[in-house]
């Protein structure tokens, strides 16, 4: 299992440092290419707020449309990065060490995407923040605890604030490396993050302890959030929403996605920084195999929301879950869930020489993301478009040329963010990396000779 | 009473080791010496453990006060402005439980993220010896101790073949000089 290749401490931190030091070809072409996407989104969302929500598909009765499913998809990727890290720590995986940094960037640079889509939606951001922040009681500004709208912020501000604190906590010691290394401004920020670390036994010993113990505190939360935000839809009383099955199945539906997002990643990072000796084919063999069973939970949940729609035999679920099924464009959406988010990935994950092949899990976990995200438009979208007892009016919902914009540019972002953010820091935890030289040893087992890690219980 | 700092810089292990028993053989305390280096070892490498600890105090307290928010805020905006709905409770329970469960996990989380700081001795303004060969794989084993004893602490740590031994008045040199 253990493909290390024996790399000195110099080596490994010259091989890690290297994105911040140079910028490949392709790095550039990242830039240039993301900046064009980017770009584009800020115009859209001037081009919104300068003319307002008229220039986009929504109406009455559909007045959450696509920034609303790229929200609730952007939070589902958030997921599985902190969740993949968190666990790992906490059951001292030796094949956490190259994932967990970039896994735990990801959940913020998404956690932070995604809170700009609400507050985009509003169609004049600056009128929301200005009620909205501070929560304060001095306007006479009684905020009902009871919507989950309160809910949702208090959630999602509480794991930002804690990835973000889990993030820097294990940046620390590289952020010494970092400022013994560096000179002029690169110094002066590194030196500042660094706080003063100096890697005596004490501090060890504290990142050492902080790391279970952030890890126990933010998993809890993870399982939270995505409640939560499933609870933006199921405490309403609009059919197919109001279900009691939606947190966990949000839950695991963010963990599928967001756990094929860091494969992404992991591929990107070993093709544009040559990391293969740090995330190793071995370690795509494992993340591989926890999808399989990720992805199968998620189908089990994708297939009882649907039973828990028609077994009541409640009228209005089961015409919006023979819309959903049989009528165009959602029946062809429920193809593309099915086929991208299971039936392609999955059955070519059983096989171990296909998740040891980057290139095949790079694109199949493209494939489970353009399924998750077509799955989140398949939940909350055909509830909305039907006409109820009492609505005088209703619509077909069609995304306008801004919508895409701001959803092709939410990707933009992302990816931007994690270039500019392996500019400056090491997406790769140095620290983490050498510790794990430390306990390495070849062992000879019978004729065979394998590498081992020493872990201490 | 000054103290005076020595820092010796060893190119592996087993010497930052035999450096450290050299120390205890010459009569210094294990508090009076601490090793630097780029990544954890076991706790117990370099001879007993170092110091007590009470971190996890911190998430405790941190929860508490969480805890506490999230029921003021919950309760306190219901009660400041007591609205009933529909002849129900003024204290709406589950809602409040959401945010008094996120207000105690954060507060967990930032106070155990401060507990860390601060039995960490973090952030660290004050002069102490350091080389930037620690960040590349050295191990430094620094010394504090009264200024009559500095001459020993060299001593000690020169018989474990150190790279280099560092004072507060700059390099002293790795090996012991020549008997004159």
């Amino acid at each position: 299992m253990q493909e290390r290749h024996h790399l000195g401490e110099e080596a490994i931190t010259r091989e890690l440092f290297r994105p911040l030091v140079s910028t490949p070809a392709m790095m550039w072409v990242g830039f240039i290419g993301l900046g064009a996407v980017l770009a584009i989104f800020v115009f859209a969302v001037s081009w919104m707020i300068y003319w307002g929500l008229g220039v986009t598909g929504l109406q009455r009765p559909n007045m959450w449309g696509f920034m609303i499913v790229n929200f609730v998809f952007w939070i589902g990727i958030s997921h599985a990065g902190v969740m993949i890290s968190a666990i790992l720590r906490l059951t001292q995986a030796e094949w956490r060490r190259p994932v967990t940094r970039a896994a735990e960037v990801m959940t913020i640079f998404s956690l932070m995407t995604a809170m700009l889509h609400p507050v985009i939606h509003t169609g004049r951001p600056w009128r929301t923040l200005y009620w909205v922040f501070p929560y304060d009681f001095w306007r006479n500004l009684w905020p009902d605890i009871r919507g989950p709208l309160v809910w949702d912020p208090s959630a999602i501000l509480t794991y930002l604030t804690g990835s973000t604190l889990f993030l820097y906590t294990t940046l620390i010691p590289d952020m010494a490396l970092a400022r013994d290394r560096t000179t002029g401004w690169r110094h002066v920020l590194y030196t500042i993050l660094a706080l003063g670390w100096r890697g005596n036994e004490r501090q060890w010993k504290m990142q050492t302890i902080a790391g279970f113990l952030l890890s126990g505190l933010i998993l809890p939360v993870f399982v939270s959030v995505h409640s939560i935000v499933s609870w933006d839809f199921a405490v309403s009383l609009v059919p197919t929403w109001h279900a009691t099955v939606f947190a966990p199945y949000f839950v695991i539906g963010a963990i599928h996605s967001g756990v094929s997002a860091v494969v992404t990643l992991m591929a990107l990072m070993r093709w544009l920084f040559r990391f293969e000796h740090y995330i190793r084919l071995e370690h795509f063999d494992a993340i591989g195999r926890l999808l399989i069973a990720v992805g199968t939970g998620w189908l089990w949940f994708f297939l009882l929301d649907i039973f828990f729609a028609i077994y009541p035999q409640e009228a209005r679920e089961l015409e919006i879950m023979q819309f959903r099924l049989f009528e165009w464009p959602f029946n062809v959406l429920t193809a593309l869930i099915f086929i991208f988010g299971y039936f392609i990935p999955v059955p070519i994950w059983v096989f171990q020489r296909f998740r040891r092949n980057v290139k095949i899990m790079f694109w199949t976990s493209i494939a489970v993301n353009v399924g998750m995200w077509a799955e989140r438009y398949w939940l909350i979208k055909p509830g909305l478009m039907r006409k109820y007892e009492w609505t005088f009016d209703w619509n077909w919902y069609r995304p306008s040329i801004v919508e895409i914009s701001i959803v092709m540019g939410s990707f933009a972002l992302v990816g931007f963010l994690l270039l500019v953010f392996a500019k400056i820091f090491p997406p790769i935890s140095v620290w983490e990396e050498k510790e794990g030289v430390h306990f390495a040893q070849q062992l000879q087992v019978g004729k065979r000779r394998v590498s081992a890690i020493v872990r201490e219980f | 009473m000054a103290i005076r700092e020595v820092l010796g810089i060893y190119r592996d292990l087993d010497s930052a080791v035999a450096a450290a028993d050299a120390l205890r053989e010459a009569g210094f305390e294990r508090a009076e010496f601490e090793v630097l280096s780029n990544a954890p070892y076991p706790e117990g490498t370099f001879g007993e453990e170092s110091g007590i600890h009470r971190l996890f105090v911190f998430p405790l307290i941190g929860a508490a006060c969480g805890f506490a928010a999230g029921l003021l805020i919950t309760g306190g905006t219901q009660l400041a402005y007591p609205l009933v709905t529909g002849g129900k409770p003024l204290l709406s329970i589950p809602p409040m439980i959401i945010i008094m469960y996120e207000g105690t996990m954060l507060g967990a989380l930032i106070f155990t993220v401060l507990g860390v700081l601060f039995e960490s001795r973090l952030p660290w303004i004050g002069k102490a010896l350091y080389d930037t060969r620690i960040t590349a794989g050295y191990i430094g084993i620094l010394v504090r101790t009264a200024p009559e004893r500095e001459s020993l602490a060299i001593s000690a740590l020169r018989t474990a073949n150190p790279e280099d031994v560092l004072t507060e008045g700059g390099s002293v040199g790795g090996t012991a000089p020549a008997a004159q």
